[in-house]
């Protein structure tokens, strides 16, 4: 079982059209060379998941200005004025999702959950299409799972099983992510041998990890 | 008063409802000031909701970690007891009632409680981040915010931009007055003296109930 691949093999895996969720916050945590082999490669029409649409030069951003995504999903776009640009002008289907009920929509796709009672976006345009469900006197809203075709997540250190490890705030929505796609793959600053990392310091365990990139020092 | 001066103001008088243990989320801008202003003796755990409790001051020259960031990307410190996790987990502390307090500025809120502060249709859209889930999941909203916009009135008798949430803003803090959101209305609970009642009331749509104990901020 070698689960570690080139970056050109990684990024193949994915194709025209499918829906492609990216780890990171505003680039820190971000797999920033599987996202410039994917410019390099000019896969079209995909829809982004990612907590925000990153920077024009720096993280997802940069596949914005190349007009790679069809849709973005996201919780913020205020960083990169192009993704405003092309929703207002219509190039590109933007939706706005609170980050609490963004990352949760992941997680209950990937640990085998129907969906989620809410309570954030009660009465706001977040609620607009969906159930809305009193229980004991409170309002929530029903949110549905996000299922992606391939995550590009990134870790600060991979074993060579795929157990991950993180360093300061690099994690954000990356151990999730790992967890919600048909096809994972890690983008691993540093990759060491099994047995090399205490069981007790993974954060992400190998079974979510499909394919290891190296993602060398930076 | 200047800006500046006005917002550091504003920050002094929110980080008096800083109590000691309290974990507390401050949103961009004006509300990061309000860091600066513990008062003496009291321990804040301040929240990043990129993931990590414990946040602390802007590292020296030189000393930045690049994987060390708060929730505008902007290099931080941990401190002491401070704790790392994953945006699930910041999510559900946000959520679940284990943040005291949250500062936020605003673009309007109202009498009922509304808060606008994500979006102006057709202009600025640049998404709501964590602020739905901090406003609806915080145990107290404080808005932080200049009283009016060039004139014109932020707190009015309901919000016309798009919500970020419903009827959850407790307390209101801006240069001209301390204003308390109450099911039978805004309750002027606090005055700036450089300011009269009349004043504030006219840089403010809701009729405001004055407070029998009126004190000075």
């Amino acid at each position: 079982m070698n689960k570690i691949i080139g970056i050109e093999e990684a990024v193949s895996k994915i194709k025209d059209g499918d829906v492609v969720m990216f780890g990171g916050f505003l680039g820190v945590g971000t797999p920033e060379k599987l996202i410039d082999a994917l410019v390099a490669k000019g896969t079209k029409d995909l829809t982004l998941i990612c907590n925000d649409s990153g920077f024009v030069d720096k993280g997802v951003g940069k596949l914005v200005v190349t007009k790679q995504f069809k849709k973005v999903i996201a919780s913020h776009i205020g960083t990169n004025k192009e993704t405003g640009r092309q929703m207002m002008e219509g190039e590109t289907e933007v939706v706005l999702v609170p980050q609490g009920t963004l990352v949760e929509q992941i997680r209950a796709a990937g640990y085998g959950l129907g969906g989620f009672l809410t309570h954030t976006g009660v009465g706001t345009k977040v609620a607009e299409g969906k159930q809305l469900i009193t229980l004991n006197g409170k309002e929530y809203l029903l949110e549905e799972p996000l299922h992606a075709n391939v995550a590009l997540i990134f870790a600060n250190t991979a074993d060579k099983a795929g157990n991950l490890n993180y360093h300061g705030s690099t994690r954000n929505f990356n151990p999730i992510m790992a967890s919600a796609a048909d096809i994972t793959i890690v983008e691993a600053l540093k990759i060491v041998e099994v047995g090399e990392m205490d069981p007790d310091s993974v954060h992400v365990p190998g079974v979510f990890v499909n394919y290891i990139v190296d993602g060398g020092q930076i | 008063m200047d800006k500046a001066l006005i917002q550091e103001y504003i920050a002094k008088r929110v980080a008096k409802e800083l109590n000691d243990g309290n974990v507390v989320n401050l949103g961009i801008g004006l509300p990061t000031l309000v860091a600066n202003f513990v008062p003496e003796g009291k321990t804040i755990i301040f929240q990043s909701e990129n993931g990590f409790v414990g946040l602390g001051p802007t590292p020296e020259e030189g000393k930045a970690d690049p994987f060390i960031t708060n929730a505008g990307g902007k290099p931080v410190t941990i401190l002491p007891g401070g704790a790392f996790f994953d945006s699930s987990t910041s999510f559900g502390i946000i959520r679940g009632g284990h943040v005291d307090l949250t500062v936020l500025g605003a673009l309007q809120v109202d009498e009922m409680g509304n808060i606008a502060n994500y979006m102006i249709p057709g202009k600025m859209v640049p998404g709501m981040g964590g602020a739905m889930d901090l406003i609806s999941g915080a145990r107290k909203v404080i808005v932080a915010m200049e009283h009016t916009s060039k004139g014109e009135p932020k707190i009015l008798k309901e919000c016309t931009l798009p919500l970020t949430a419903k009827g959850e803003v407790d307390l209101i803090i801006t240069e001209m007055a301390v204003i308390e959101v109450t099911p039978v209305g805004l309750l002027l609970k606090e005055i700036n003296p450089e300011f009269t009642v009349e004043e504030v009331q006219a840089a403010t749509v809701p009729t405001l109930i004055v407070s029998e104990h009126l004190a000075q901020m």
